[in-house]
C-alpha cells in the first residue's frame, strides 16, 4: 500500500479501515500522542502503533472534556441552554446559538421576522469566515511555520470579533440568538463597521492565498496527503468543507435551504482529490464565497422588527412532539434534536457534534502515512474539542 | 421524497415480515418516523440505503432516548362484597367502590437514527429501535456495517445509554472511561457522592512497563535506553 493512499476495504461486511502487517522486524512502537500534544487543539489522544515511521493503527480517545452537555440542558429549561450552546464550538459560537434556535423554532413552529433573518446570516457568514481564516492558520502552524501565517489570520479574525463584541458584549461566547429572533438590534453605526471590515476581506484573502496556496513547501507536505474517498466520506457521514473537499456536492445551506440561504447567490466549491490541500483551498474558497454573501445582506437588508412579537418567552413550553434541525456550520453538519413532552425543560436534547463524526476517518486517512503527516491530517478536519467531547 | 407512509409500504414489500410500526409526530415540525423490529433491522436499514428511489446513504444523526418505567395511576370501579349491620343483622352486600390503583409500565431504551440522501438530496427520515427494558434485555442490531457514520455515535449511546449494539466493531466507552459502570444519561442515573477513584488512561501502558522492567531487571539484559519509567 502506498503511502498516500487511503484504502477501506469490507470486512464482515464492514467499512473498515485495513490491518497493515509490520513489514520489519521488530516490535510495532505504541505512542500515545496526546492528551497534552501541542497539535490536538486541546485534551485528545491518538494512540498510534508505528512500524518505524509509519503508522499501522491509529486509535482515537475521547472523553477528556466530557461534562455531559446533553444531561445539563435536560435539567434547564429551553432558553437555559442557548449561553451554554456557545461552549459546545467555542471559536462559532453564533452558529451554534443558529442550530439551537433553529430546531426550537421547529419543535414550537415559530416564525422569524425578516431583519432577524439577515442579521443571523450575516453573523453566521462571519462566523464561517472567522473559523476558516484561523482553522487555516493552526494548519499552517501545524506545518511548521509557526506563528506568522497564524498571526495574519488572527488579524483579520480580531477584526470579526470585534464586531461581535460591540454587538453582543462578547467576543466568543456570543448567547446572541433567541426563539424567533434576536436578542439585540444591529444599529446603523455596526452595519457601517462590518461593511467597512467585509470590504477589507478579500484583500485579506488575496494576500493569504499569495503567501501560501503556491507556497513550495505547504504543497509538497499537503498534496496527495490524507486523502479521502469521496464513497467512503458519504458512509461514515463526514460532512462540511472536509466532504466537499471530496468532490461530494453538499451544502445545507443549498440543500435545506434554511433561514433565507435561497435569496442569495453563491457557488459551493468542490475539490477533486480530497487531500490536505483540497480542504485548505476548498476553506479558502468557501471564505470568499461567504465574504459575497455577507456583501449581498447588508446590502438588502431590511427594517423592522428584530423578534416576533407573538413568540412566547416567558412559561415556554413547548407541544409534546420532536424536532431535528440542522445547519451548515463552518466545520459541517451541526443538528439539534429535541423531544418535548410538554414540560418546561426538554425531555431529550441532542447535539449532532461535526467535529465528532468527521473523526470517524481519522484511521483510514492516517493509515500508511508518516507520523509528522497524522498532525497535518488531524489539523485539516478542523475540531474543537468542547464539541468533540461535550 | 415519498412520504413516511409509502415508505412504509416499500419496505414491507422489499423486505417480508420487517415488522415497521408508523409513530407520529404530534408536534408541529410533523416529522413521523418509523419504528423498526430489532430482529430486521439491518435488512430494512440495507434496503433503504441501497433502494434505487430512496438512496438514503447518508446516516446523520443517532441518539439514544431513555424512556424509564411509568407509573400509571388509574381510578377503577370494583365491586366489593362488604359485610354490614342493616337493621341489627349482619348481611353481605355487594358495593361499588371506586379504588385507585397503579400500574407500571414498562420502559425502554430508544435509538434514533436520521437518514439522509446524498445523492438525491432529500431527507430526513427518522426510524427508531427500541430494547425490549431497561435492565437485562438491553440489545439492538448495529447499524454500523450499513452506515459507517453510527460508529462512534452507537458507542456514544452504548456508553452514556447503555445499549448494547450487536454487531458493531469496536463497541466501547466513547466519553467515560473504561472503568465507570453506570449510564449517565439515562433519567434514574444518580451521581456519585465521591469522585475518588480517576484512573489514568495509561493504566495498561505502565503496568507493561512495569513488567518489562522487572523483566529485564531478571535477566540482567538492559540495554541503554529501554527505561520506561
Amino acid at each position: 500500500m502506498s503511502p498516500t493512499e487511503t484504502k477501506t476495504e469490507k470486512i464482515d461486511g464492514w467499512n473498515r479501515p485495513p490491518v497493515i502487517a509490520p513489514d520489519g522486524e521488530g516490535e510495532l512502537l505504541e505512542v500515545a500522542m496526546g492528551p497534552h500534544h501541542p497539535s490536538t487543539h486541546g485534551v485528545f489522544r491518538m494512540d498510534l502503533a508505528l512500524d518505524g515511521e509509519r503508522v499501522v493503527r491509529l486509535k482515537p480517545v475521547f472523553g477528556y472534556l466530557h461534562r455531559n452537555h446533553e444531561k445539563i440542558a435536560e435539567q434547564a429549561s429551553y432558553l437555559a441552554s442557548m449561553p451554554y450552546t456557545d461552549r459546545l464550538d467555542y471559536i462559532c459560537s453564533l452558529t451554534n446559538n443558529w442550530a439551537y434556535a433553529l430546531a426550537v423554532e421547529k419543535l414550537v413552529a415559530q416564525q422569524v421576522p425578516e431583519r432577524a433573518e439577515y442579521i443571523r446570516v450575516i453573523l453566521g457568514e462571519l462566523t464561517r469566515i472567522q473559523n476558516h481564516a484561523s482553522s487555516i492558520g493552526f494548519l499552517i502552524q501545524e506545518m511548521g511555520a509557526s506563528g506568522t501565517p497564524l498571526m495574519y489570520a488572527f488579524k483579520e479574525r480580531e477584526k470579526i470579533l470585534d464586531l461581535f463584541e460591540s454587538l453582543t458584549g462578547s467576543r466568543m461566547m456570543c448567547n446572541y440568538m433567541r426563539f424567533g429572533g434576536c436578542r439585540v438590534d444591529v444599529s446603523a453605526a455596526w452595519l457601517d463597521a462590518t461593511r467597512k471590515v467585509v470590504a477589507g476581506l478579500p484583500q485579506f484573502v488575496d494576500e493569504f492565498e499569495t503567501l501560501l496556496s503556491s507556497n513550495e513547501i505547504l504543497m509538497a507536505r499537503c498534496q496527495g496527503v490524507g486523502i479521502l474517498k469521496p464513497d467512503l466520506a458519504v458512509n461514515a457521514g463526514v460532512t462540511g468543507p472536509m466532504l466537499r473537499a471530496s468532490g461530494v456536492d453538499y451544502d445545507i445551506r443549498k440543500v435545506d435551504r434554511y433561514g433565507i440561504y435561497d435569496r442569495f447567490k453563491f457557488r459551493v466549491p468542490l475539490g477533486d482529490h480530497g487531500d490536505v490541500y483540497d480542504r485548505y483551498m476548498v476553506r479558502i474558497l468557501e471564505m470568499r464565497e461567504s465574504i459575497r454573501i455577507v456583501e449581498q445582506a447588508l446590502k438588502e437588508i431590511p427594517g423592522g422588527p428584530i423578534m416576533d412579537p407573538k413568540a412566547k418567552i416567558r412559561g415556554f413550553r413547548p407541544k409534546p412532539g420532536e424536532a431535528y434541525g440542522r445547519i451548515e456550520a463552518p466545520k459541517g453538519e451541526l443538528g439539534f434534536y429535541l423531544i418535548s413532552d410538554g414540560g418546561p425543560n426538554p425531555y431529550r436534547y441532542r447535539v449532532r457534534p461535526p467535529s465528532l463524526i468527521n473523526l470517524t476517518v481519522l484511521e483510514d486517512m492516517c493509515l500508511g502515512s508518516n507520523v509528522a503527516d497524522v498532525v497535518l491530517i488531524f489539523g485539516s478536519v478542523d475540531i474543537v474539542l468542547g464539541e468533540v467531547d461535550r | 421524497m415519498k412520504t413516511v407512509e409509502e415508505i412504509k409500504a416499500a419496505i414491507e414489500a422489499a423486505v417480508p415480515g420487517a415488522g415497521v410500526e408508523f409513530v407520529p409526530n404530534p408536534g408541529p415540525a410533523a416529522e413521523h418516523s418509523l419504528r423498526i423490529a430489532p430482529a430486521s433491522a439491518v435488512a430494512v436499514a440495507t434496503f433503504l440505503h441501497d433502494d434505487a428511489d430512496l438512496t438514503l446513504d447518508f446516516l446523520s444523526n443517532v441518539s439514544g432516548v431513555d424512556w424509564p418505567d411509568k407509573e400509571i395511576a388509574e381510578k377503577v370501579k370494583v365491586t366489593r362484597t362488604v359485610t354490614k349491620t342493616v337493621d341489627g343483622v349482619e348481611q353481605s352486600v355487594e358495593e361499588a367502590v371506586e379504588e385507585t390503583r397503579k400500574r407500571v409500565e414498562p420502559g425502554c431504551l430508544e435509538a434514533v437514527y436520521h437518514l439522509y440522501s446524498i445523492a438525491k438530496k432529500h431527507g430526513p427520515l427518522v426510524i427508531r429501535m427500541k430494547t425490549a427494558n431497561r435492565s437485562d434485555q438491553v440489545e439492538l442490531p448495529s447499524l454500523t456495517p450499513v452506515w459507517r457514520s453510527a460508529e462512534f455515535q452507537e458507542r456514544e449511546v452504548f456508553d452514556l445509554y447503555g445499549i448494547v449494539f450487536r454487531g458493531h466493531p469496536d463497541l466501547r466507552r466513547l466519553l467515560m472511561w473504561d472503568g465507570f459502570k453506570d449510564h449517565p444519561m439515562r433519567k434514574d442515573y444518580g451521581e456519585p457522592d465521591d469522585y475518588e477513584y480517576e484512573p489514568t488512561p495509561h493504566d495498561h501502558v505502565l503496568a507493561r512497563a512495569h513488567e518489562r522492567q522487572s523483566r529485564e531487571q531478571g535477566t540482567g539484559n538492559r540495554e541503554q535506553g529501554s527505561d520506561v519509567a
